[in-house]
């Protein structure tokens, strides 16, 4: 009864799903660090945009922290040696997003003593907005919640729009994760340090930390350090996937909704993830870059989970070993949660910057179910949190009619699997979505290209009626 | 009874009355509308083969008639009709059809099962593209054939059919080179060449040496060693992979393939995978007569 009192207090959003947490695993378990592996391999794109350029040639010694890879551009992020060692190769590696992708390798040197050397910090109280996000960018700062989107970019209001309100997204709802929420427990204070550089840097002057109320420790440690200056709420959410996507947080928080195809900005707010709020404040309290993050290991294919800090470029391989290993029925490596992660066909696969957590699943929970014919039960309605029609969009998805999906907000479906989720006839609709959206991605860039061509041509034309 | 017989009368007279006045309308219409058309662009519709498979580049059979017709494009653009059908456009037209370098689909990867082993296995819709979207689909050379066969599918014209070991296989007389499976391939193995062009690199890997090999026994491992055998400046090496130069592929000889230690680098007559094929057509047969 008291419960269903409070849970009229807490704040969500209207559909979503409700998938098991299987947080206890790890939810307890203090973050360890864990020992330095041989070798590491960092991918020269760990982020969204473009890949950043390789400073280093193999053969050139590197210590931890330094800048081996420069950003190209604004929408990118620069990459830093995670390990002192030499640079072993730079070429082609596995990566997590299952293509192999240019790498910068590194022998770590056993006999280092693996402390970073000391650095130049930041002053962030004398720094201008354009000082703190130019040292989030040099750090290699980027959202650690999964997407990896260069964080000094979401440090700017597009043009056209005011930011009013800091969103700090603590809410973690993909099942078997815990990273965050340790990080909610244990720095609490160095959370509340990178929110007080955020607000500066944005100039607003309030704060919302969401925290769903599966963590209640979290919610109690973040609200008993909250500094007397500064005016942050923490948020307790109700406990619904996808509750920590962007567009609902905000909906959750503030009762606004993001218009069709916009940003956050666009509803006055920014959403960071707590994890990168603690790593900007890292960079400000040593001038240390982003050279590790922490990782949970979970899931019933895992001898010992853990939630650790690992440097970034350790292979899946390495950390299973530190974690004693796979069990003999292990069958699914997923780097991220098991509702939005990606599948891991190579255990070489590197810990990105954005990977929040590794689940490894046994034959029981990804064994494949047979698939039926859609029965029209509406469920994946009721579900679907951006109030789509996932029933007509599968089977236009199924004709290939994907024109006519864009007519029905394809473009506001972000992926998050709960329609699938749902499904009594174990329709894979997520994967039709994300099949049709990257059809339309090659069909625009296969009409970009013929328009380059078209317009070379057409320039081309003029020069020989010329010579001619 | 009368009565039933007033208003079913009634009925179809108003019925009747309403159907003849708009088919009326309808023939006045026709009549006073009239768009006169080139009487050939029918003639010429009727010819061609009425796929619209689009491979000539307009929106169909009719599109490419209209802009025959209007002198746009030559006769010849369309690769699918046979040579029968090509003798009547020539006759219809007056004019000759014009000469066609016949091309082919070719697949530029020879990693069936067989050769080139899964590292993961995949469990999901049964596409290539999704295949590819979720981590690679688990083939061990991420760049080689995924084997659902969304290019069979996509063909209009039978030409592709999956294999033995699961790599799709080309008719060469059936090939149309439409461009179907070229654009349906998630990993643009597929690519059009001239159905004279003989000389071809099975492989999309970039890795080079023992790596290469490591996830396929027919990649090319860049050893230079058909760059050597070849004409000068024919193939070169380039990120792992040796690359011909078809610009020039008149210098082209069997010489090049000899000491390829993979296999990678193949000489085809006619048809791609003659042995595949015929191991199909074997078991097909089989089955067939079963």
């Amino acid at each position: 009864m008291l419960g269903a009192v409070s849970s009229l207090f807490q704040r969500g959003f209207r559909h979503g799903v409700h998938p098991p947490d299987r947080k206890e695993a790890t939810a307890a378990l203090p973050i360890r660090r864990m020992p330095f592996p041989d070798s590491v391999v960092l991918p020269l794109s760990q982020h969204a945009g473009a890949p950043a350029r390789a400073l280093v040639r193999p053969g050139d010694r590197v210590e931890r922290g330094d800048l081996i890879a420069e950003a190209v551009g604004y929408v990118s992020s620069p990459v830093h040696a995670s390990a002192t060692g030499t640079v072993s190769a730079i070429d082609l590696w596995p990566h997590p997003n299952g293509r192999w992708m240019e790498a910068i390798r590194v022998a770590v040197d056993p006999h280092s003593a693996q402390v970073p050397r000391p650095r130049l910090v930041p002053r962030w109280e004398d720094l201008d907005a354009d000082g703190v996000r130019d040292a989030v960018q040099h750090a290699g700062v980027v959202g650690l919640g999964g997407a990896a989107f260069p964080t000094h970019v979401k440090l700017k209001a597009p043009e056209g729009t005011t930011i009013e309100l800091l969103l700090v997204n603590g809410a973690e709802c993909e099942p078997y994760l815990t990273s965050d929420h340790r990080v909610m427990v244990e720095y609490p204070e160095r959370v509340h340090f990178g929110i007080r550089i955020m607000m500066q840097c944005l100039g607003v002057d309030r704060t919302v930390i969401g925290v769903e109320m599966n963590k209640p420790d979290a919610v109690e440690r973040l609200r008993a350090t909250i500094p007397d200056d500064l005016d942050i709420e923490v948020l307790p959410l109700r406990v619904k996937y996808p509750q920590g996507a962007e567009k609902m947080l905000i909906h959750a928080a503030t009762g606004r909704e993001v218009p069709s195809g916009k940003l956050p900005a666009h509803a006055g707010t920014v959403v960071q993830n707590v994890g990168s709020i603690a790593a900007i404040a890292e960079v400000f309290e040593t001038g240390t870059p982003l050279v590790e993050r922490i990782v949970t290991v979970s899931g019933p294919g895992i001898a010992r989970p853990a939630n650790l800090i690992v440097p970034v470029g350790t292979k899946a391989r390495d950390v299973f070993a530190f974690c004693g290993g796979l069990t003999p029925d292990a069958a699914e490596v997923l780097f991220g949660g098991p509702m939005m992660g990606s599948p891991q066909p190579d255990l070489d696969a590197p810990v990105l910057k954005g990977t929040s957590g590794i689940v490894v699943l046994t034959a029981a929970e990804s064994a494949p179910r047979p698939v039926y014919p859609c029965i029209s039960c509406g469920h994946c309605l009721d579900a679907c949190p951006v109030f789509l029609n996932p029933t007509t969009l599968g089977k236009l998805a199924q004709a290939g009619r994907f024109d006519d999906m864009v007519e029905m907000n394809l473009g506001d479906c972000m992926v998050c699997g709960s329609c699938s989720y749902v499904c009594p006839s174990n329709i894979p609709l997520s994967q039709m979505f994300s099949l049709a959206k990257s059809a339309l991605r090659r069909a625009s860039d296969r009409e970009r290209a013929a328009e380059v061509a078209a317009k070379a041509e057409a320039s081309a034309a003029p020069v020989t009626g010329v010579s001619a | 009874m009368t009565e039933a017989i007033q208003t079913i009368g009634g009925s179809v007279a108003i019925l009747g009355g309403v159907g003849m006045t708009f088919g009326a309308l309808i023939a006045l219409a026709n009549a006073r509308f009239r768009v006169e058309e080139d009487p050939r662009v029918d003639a010429l519709s009727d010819i061609l083969p009425g796929a619209n498979c689009g491979a000539c580049g307009f929106a169909g059979c009719r599109a490419f008639a209209e802009a025959v017709i209007d002198g746009r494009t030559p006769p010849a653009k369309c690769t699918v009709m046979s040579e029968g059908e090509r003798e009547d456009v020539s006759d219809l037209l007056g004019v000759d059809a014009g000469a066609i370098d016949r091309q082919v689909a070719r697949l530029l990867c020879a990693g069936g099962s067989d050769v080139a082993p899964r590292k993961a296995s995949y469990i999901g819709l049964e596409s290539c593209a999704a295949a590819v979207a979720v981590s690679g689909g688990g083939k061990g050379c991420a760049w080689g054939c995924v084997g659902f066969g969304d290019c069979a599918v996509a063909c209009d014209f039978d030409a592709i059919r999956m294999g033995p070991t699961d790599l799709p296989i080309v008719d060469v007389e059936k090939c149309t080179a439409c461009n179907d499976c070229v654009e349906v391939c998630p990993l643009d193995l597929f690519a059009l060449y001239p159905v004279d062009d003989h000389l071809f690199v099975q492989c999309r890997n970039l890795l080079d040496g023992d790596a290469a090999e490591a996830v396929c026994s027919v990649a090319c491992t860049a050893c230079k060693r058909c760059v050597q055998d070849a004409a000068d400046g024919l193939i070169s090496i380039r990120q792992g992979l040796a690359v011909i130069d078809y610009d020039r592929i008149e210098l082209e000889n069997p010489a090049a393939i000899e000491r390829c230690p993979t296999g990678a680098i193949v000489w085809i007559e006619g048809q791609q995978f003659p042995r595949l094929a015929d191991a199909y057509d074997d078991v097909y047969a089989g089955s067939a007569q079963a």
